[in-house]
């Protein structure tokens, strides 16, 4: 069934985009990540503009954001604090990003410097996320393996402005968590994404949060940072398109609530596992992208742009 | 170039009176009114191509009759505006946009449909003067470049619109019917981009064009994708706010409908 939308200007099947919802939303809930670093790559690969994939998947990424946190605050997974700590950081950090991309934009660059930080990005933290994971999972298989301690402290725990977040039983600097979430927010300002691959390893390795919490606690706040990024990208440049955002909203929150109930399943380190394969498959992709030579040299832009 | 054509005009009333019975029988009386000064007549199945949500290309027919032997070709050409096109080049072992030429006037759609090939028809003159064929389409750029640089971005342009489906890579067939009356079929895609467009039909005949109609062709969006690209365009701020609640609804919907389950 074919689908036209009105602010891409082309016409998709509507099945194909559901699919995609639903595989990006289940990721979502499964993993606590937005799944924004799938779904950019995945619009544009089927024809849509990047910009309005960008602000497009920004919109259905407050759906499946709210839908996931529901399923995790039912559940007791949301430390509101920790969140609300977070989100001062990622409102700096938006406006931040917002700055950078502008300087960006005036160097004709931007193109390749979102590709660049999403190589970046996700290859660094999906092979580190995938090192760890492993060897999660080997030390499980070998019982004979010392138990670590419950937190390592390293200087960052001895920054000024202690807090103390009681569900995540943690009694560390505030500066933390908002550093955390000034990145993600630049993030979704550069790169378009929730910045929740970034979020929920930071999260788990430098605030050794209970990973059960971590997911739920990221999604809370990438409900306030996407919902910021789809104002903007309405209001300035109109690359929000309400029909391709439906169809991928309806399959991102249906998507949402079989990962949320498969990742309960899932072994911390599992999840891990799996989430770092599809993010180092993601980069790998990206970076043969930018430095195999293309089908044609040359690229076309209509409009003033 | 119309007033060329124009006096050439021949004054055989009967034959013009047939072929604008004929003409008015096809167009129910449409360019009736217009007939008697033309030796070329030709119309399109529908005015206006509606987008409307369903909406996966269309295909348009153009068919009109002429006042004797001749050959037919048929313009199409899109809304026209600046188009951009970048050059990459390996920059540390990444492809990385270089360079880049902006071209003014681009058309956003352009497609010919000849009854006969046009080499045979008509000498490089009257193409250039009637731009007739993409390699006579004028594409003004605001660089200055030597020549075949220049035509290393022009087709650049032209091939990016060919991939796109919205210049043609083929020339089309305009099919006759007996001696005077001809028909073809042009094909627009779901990407076709809104607005006015222009389609030209020519009468050639001894190697020159005797008589050309311009018939206007409107692309518009209908109905709901209308509504949603107004919306967005005119009231952009709360368009956002409206996207973003109805986010916010359709995850706590759907949060608590699977909440029963």
């Amino acid at each position: 069934m074919q689908v036209y939308l009105p602010i891409a200007e082309m016409s998709v099947n509507a099945l194909l985009v559901l699919g995609m919802g639903w595989l990006v939303g289940f990721l979502s809930g499964m993993f606590g990540v937005g799944g924004g670093f799938l779904m950019t790559p995945l619009l544009i690969f089927i024809g849509v503009p990047p910009a309005i994939a960008v602000g497009t998947q920004a919109n259905q990424l407050v759906a499946a954001s709210v839908s996931g946190v529901l399923a995790h605050w039912r559940r007791g997974n949301v430390d509101v604090k920790l969140g609300v700590v977070m989100l001062g950081g990622g409102v700096v950090g938006t406006a931040v990003g917002v700055w950078i991309f502008g300087i960006l934009q005036r160097l004709g660059q931007i193109d390749i410097a979102i590709t660049l930080s999403y190589v970046f990005f996700l290859g660094t933290i999906g092979g580190m996320m995938l090192v760890e994971s492993s060897r999660a999972i080997l030390r499980r298989r070998a019982p004979t393996a010392k138990r670590g301690k419950l937190h390592r402290h390293i200087w960052l725990h001895g920054l000024p402005f202690k807090m103390r977040f009681q569900r995540s039983k943690l009694y560390i600097s505030a500066l933390l968590p908002a550093g955390i979430g000034a990145i993600g927010g630049m993030l979704v300002a550069i790169m378009g994404i929730g910045g929740g691959f970034l979020l929920v390893p930071a999260m788990i390795y430098l605030l050794n949060m209970p990973a059960g919490l971590v997911a739920g606690t990221s999604l809370f706040q990438i409900i306030f940072t996407t919902a910021a990024a789809t104002l903007l990208q309405a209001a300035t440049n109109q690359t929000v398109d309400a029909m391709l955002a439906l169809l991928l909203l309806i399959g991102g929150v249906i998507g949402a609530q079989f990962g949320t109930k498969a990742g309960s399943r899932l072994r911390g380190e599992t999840a891990r596992l799996a989430l770092a394969t599809i993010v180092v498959a993601v980069a790998l992709k990206l970076a043969w992208d930018l430095f195999s030579r293309p089908d044609d040299l040359f690229t076309l832009t209509t409009g003033l742009r | 170039m119309m007033a060329g054509v124009m006096k050439r005009r021949p004054t055989r009333r009967m034959l013009i009176q047939g072929a604008a019975a004929l003409a008015g029988l096809l167009l129910g009386g449409t360019v009736a009114a217009t007939v008697w000064a033309q030796q070329l007549v030709a119309d399109l199945s529908s005015h206006l191509i509606a987008i409307t949500t369903g909406f996966t290309g269309t295909e348009v027919v153009l068919f009109g009759t002429t006042d004797g032997p001749g050959d037919v070709a048929i313009v199409v050409t899109g809304p026209r505006g600046p188009a951009t096109v970048r050059r990459k080049q390996r920059v540390a072992g990444m492809w990385m946009n270089t360079d880049s030429v902006r071209f003014e006037q681009v058309p956003s759609f352009y497609t010919v449909a000849v009854s006969r090939p046009l080499d045979q028809l008509v000498g490089r003159p009257v193409l250039e003067r009637q731009q007739l064929g993409l390699p006579q389409l004028q594409l003004p750029a605001d660089a200055t470049l030597p020549p075949d640089e220049l035509a290393a971005y022009r087709s650049a342009l032209i091939r990016n619109k060919q991939r796109q489906g919205l210049y043609a890579i083929s020339m089309g067939q305009v099919a006759f019917l007996g001696e005077r009356l001809f028909r073809t079929n042009i094909y627009f895609p779901a990407n076709v981009p809104t607005g006015l467009y222009n389609v030209e039909a020519l009468l050639i005949r001894d190697g020159d064009v005797v008589s050309a109609q311009t018939t206007p062709l409107v692309v518009s969006k209908i109905g709901f994708s209308a509504e949603v690209s107004d919306f967005a365009r005119n009231r952009p701020v709360i368009y956002g706010v409206a996207a973003v609640v109805g986010a916010i609804a359709a995850g706590w919907a759907a949060g608590a409908a699977f909440r029963r389950i």
